[in-house]
């Protein structure tokens, strides 16, 4: 075996040096990659990185419940499912879409249309079902159809307290009422949170909250249930036995300025608002501004008491000729001679009231009108709360002058008179209202001086007694006093001939006043239209039931309020 | 030198351990966390409904119909109900 020695081979040093510099430059090449990655746009990566799985998750926060003064649920929101679909991704057999129809409850036709445009990345196939037709859905197991969950309101009160509460919209935003007014505090904030998801799209992981949810606030408002409702079902009586166009009511609470009812009719069903129209909307009681008539006359009377031009004795010249002023003359239907001013009240009349304020300063008739809170919102933050209409005292001629007196050329809204009336009731003091319960006795602004306000409440007193316009208001047990109203209403300018709004205010019980009533009656057009006959016996019905349920003593004999006889009852002028 | 790299070794294997135990757990007490989420979403479901319920059959429009109708009570004439003060109380 002959060997050969390997032949020494000397390779050129150049070639060995070019692969090192090779080698180093492409690490150099490499190291620079990596820092551009890692320095210069390691945000961008990162973010592109976290949104294959992480993924941000809404988290609802529950609006709070409208409840009233005794914790009964007026508005709940509960969770529904909302089913939506990619209709790109849906692949389901015709029977498939109809079973789906069926139990979301909507048209198939109408499914398979909105389904039809593939181009659309979302699309709402019902909204707001319940979770055990949403349920029932999901188990068909369908391709492309999700669900998400959304909060609905529920009313129970339905139409007693629709006005009041008011609706939200869809997407729980307040609309109207309550729910508008306090949008603030009753809507909740929604959080987030960051969550890590899987390939199938289950969340395996919470990585942090970002903003926790917030929930709503309650808000126990000062509505009574128990009064509420009997105020809606005398009210809605009254209305359809007259045939009357609408109608309202408000009940106070005299100590403390709350609302315990407040309803209009014609009312609506809040949880199903399908076929609503403008005139079931109406929260009449507080957006719609009427001429009050003759429920106005106490304030022209106190008026002159407290100026001392007149006592509640003196006696006011009447004549059966009517009262004169410029052009125009007053009349009233029944004249008399004479009648003192605590008659004047009690029946009503036209001229009496006329002939007192023509004796009245109209700069000091205009400011206790408006210190008695005409012309200026009520201030419950309730949403189109009407100012009514009370002109300069600087415009009014004598015959305005005369024919606001007993309520004419001067408008309100029905929670107006009825705030106004606390004058009376609380002593010459009005009464901040609130919608919202409140504890403490509310502190008034004294409009009036005590022996004043006490004495005009006697002649309310004298106004629901045999003789007076209001006996109809009577009720066994406690004394009542009020003044009824009624009032031809305006059209094109003038007044309708044969077109009225029936009206009574009144406060119960008489020796010391608890609750204001006032009840407003739009066109009752069944033959009847004065306000003590069609306003008053409403007035009687709550005012009794209002007073049993919370309790006040009684302050009359207990004996049976007949209804007035032949001759017993006056009917006022209009 | 070889029994101090030995010694880390075996710190570095027990704390990979508990990262995995940890781990476990978390996605374990995650778990948990959704089933009672979803629990508590039943649960709201169901008080929500509870509460309809509750409103609807306490109704004050049905219990007069009730009480007049099927138990044939009626309210009370004034001359029947005693109110009675509490000293103190309005």
């Amino acid at each position: 075996m002959s060997s050969v020695a390997p032949a020494l081979v000397r390779l050129p040093v150049w070639r060995a040096r070019f692969v090192m510099a090779g080698l180093v430059g492409a690490f150099a090449v490499l190291a620079g990659r990596s820092l551009y990655l890692q320095a210069m746009h390691t945000d961008f990566l990162q973010e592109k990185g976290e949104a294959r799985y992480s993924r941000v998750l809404e988290v609802p926060g529950t609006r709070g419940r409208v409840l009233d003064r005794n914790g009964e649920a007026l508005a709940i929101s509960t969770p529904v499912q909302s089913v939506w679909a990619i209709p790109g991704d849906v692949d389901a057999t015709p029977a498939q879409l109809r079973k789906l129809a069926t139990l979301i409850g909507t048209d198939a036709r109408e499914l398979s249309r909105k389904l039809s445009d593939p181009s659309r990345d979302f699309v709402y196939l019902k909204r707001q079902i319940a979770p055990e037709a949403a349920e029932r859905a999901a188990q068909l197991g369908l391709a492309g159809i999700y669900q998400h969950r959304e909060y609905r309101r529920y009313y129970p009160g339905g139409e007693v307290t629709a006005h009041v509460v008011g609706f939200t919209g869809v997407d729980e935003a307040g609309q109207e009422g309550i729910e508008l007014a306090f949008e603030a505090s009753l809507g909740g904030t929604p959080g987030s949170r960051r969550v890590i998801k899987d390939r199938r799209g289950r969340v395996v992981e919470d990585i942090e909250s970002i903003r926790a949810a917030q929930d709503g606030r309650d808000l126990a408002l000062s509505i009574d249930g128990k009064i509420q409702s009997l105020a809606h079902a005398a009210l809605k009586a009254a209305v359809t036995a007259h045939k009357a166009r609408a109608g309202a009511i408000v009940v106070l609470d005299v100590r403390t300025g709350e609302v315990l009812a407040l309803a209009n009719a014609p009312s609506f069903n809040p949880n199903n608002r399908a076929r609503l129209s403008g005139a079931q909307l109406r929260n009449r009681a507080l957006t719609d501004i009427f001429e009050p008539g003759s429920t106005l006359k106490p304030f022209t009377i106190a008026l002159a008491l407290e100026s001392g031009r007149v006592s509640p004795a003196s006696s006011v010249h009447i004549g059966t000729s009517g009262l004169r002023v410029a052009n125009h003359t007053i009349h009233d239907p029944h004249p008399e001679t004479a009648l003192t001013v605590a008659q004047v009240i009690q029946k009503s009349s036209n001229v009496g009231a006329a002939r007192i304020a023509l004796a009245l300063h109209r700069e000091d008739m205009w400011s206790f009108f408006q210190r008695a809170g005409f012309g200026a919102q009520p201030g419950l933050g309730f949403p189109g709360e009407a100012a009514g209409m009370l002109r300069p005292a600087a415009t009014w001629r004598p015959i305005e002058q005369a024919t606001m007196a007993y309520g004419h050329g001067i408008s309100v809204s029905l929670m107006q008179l009825a705030r106004a009336y606390t004058v009376f009731a609380r002593d010459g003091e009005l009464v901040p209202l609130s919608l919202v319960k409140s504890a403490v006795p509310a502190a008034g602004t004294r409009v009036l001086s005590a022996q004043t306000a006490r004495e005009v409440r006697a002649m309310l007193e004298l106004a629901v007694q045999p003789g007076g316009t209001g006996p109809r208001a009577r009720i066994m047990g406690w004394r009542v006093a009020g003044k009824t109203g009624t009032a031809h209403k305006q059209e094109n300018g003038g007044y309708a001939a044969d077109k009225y709004i029936a009206s009574f205010v009144g406060l119960a019980p008489a020796s010391a006043p608890r609750l204001v009533v006032a009840v407003m009656i739009d066109e009752p057009s069944n033959g009847q239209y004065f306000g003590g006959v069609v306003a008053a016996p409403v007035f009687a019905e709550v005012a009794r039931g209002a007073l049993r349920s919370l309790g006040v003593p009684y302050d009359a004999p207990l004996e049976p309020v007949p209804l007035p006889g032949e001759g017993e009852e006056a009917w006022e002028s209009t | 030198m070889a029994k101090l790299n030995l010694l880390l070794l075996l710190v570095l294997v027990v704390c990979a351990l508990g990262l995995v135990t940890s781990q476990h757990k978390a996605r374990k007490l995650f778990s948990e966390l959704e089933r009672a989420q979803a629990r508590a979403h039943d649960l709201e479901v169901e008080f929500g409904k509870l509460q309809l319920e509750a409103s609807t059959w306490a109704l004050h429009a049905r219990i007069e119909r009730v009480a007049t109708g099927t138990l044939g009570m009626r309210t009370p004439d004034a001359r029947q109900v005693r109110v009675i003060g509490v000293a103190g109380a309005p």
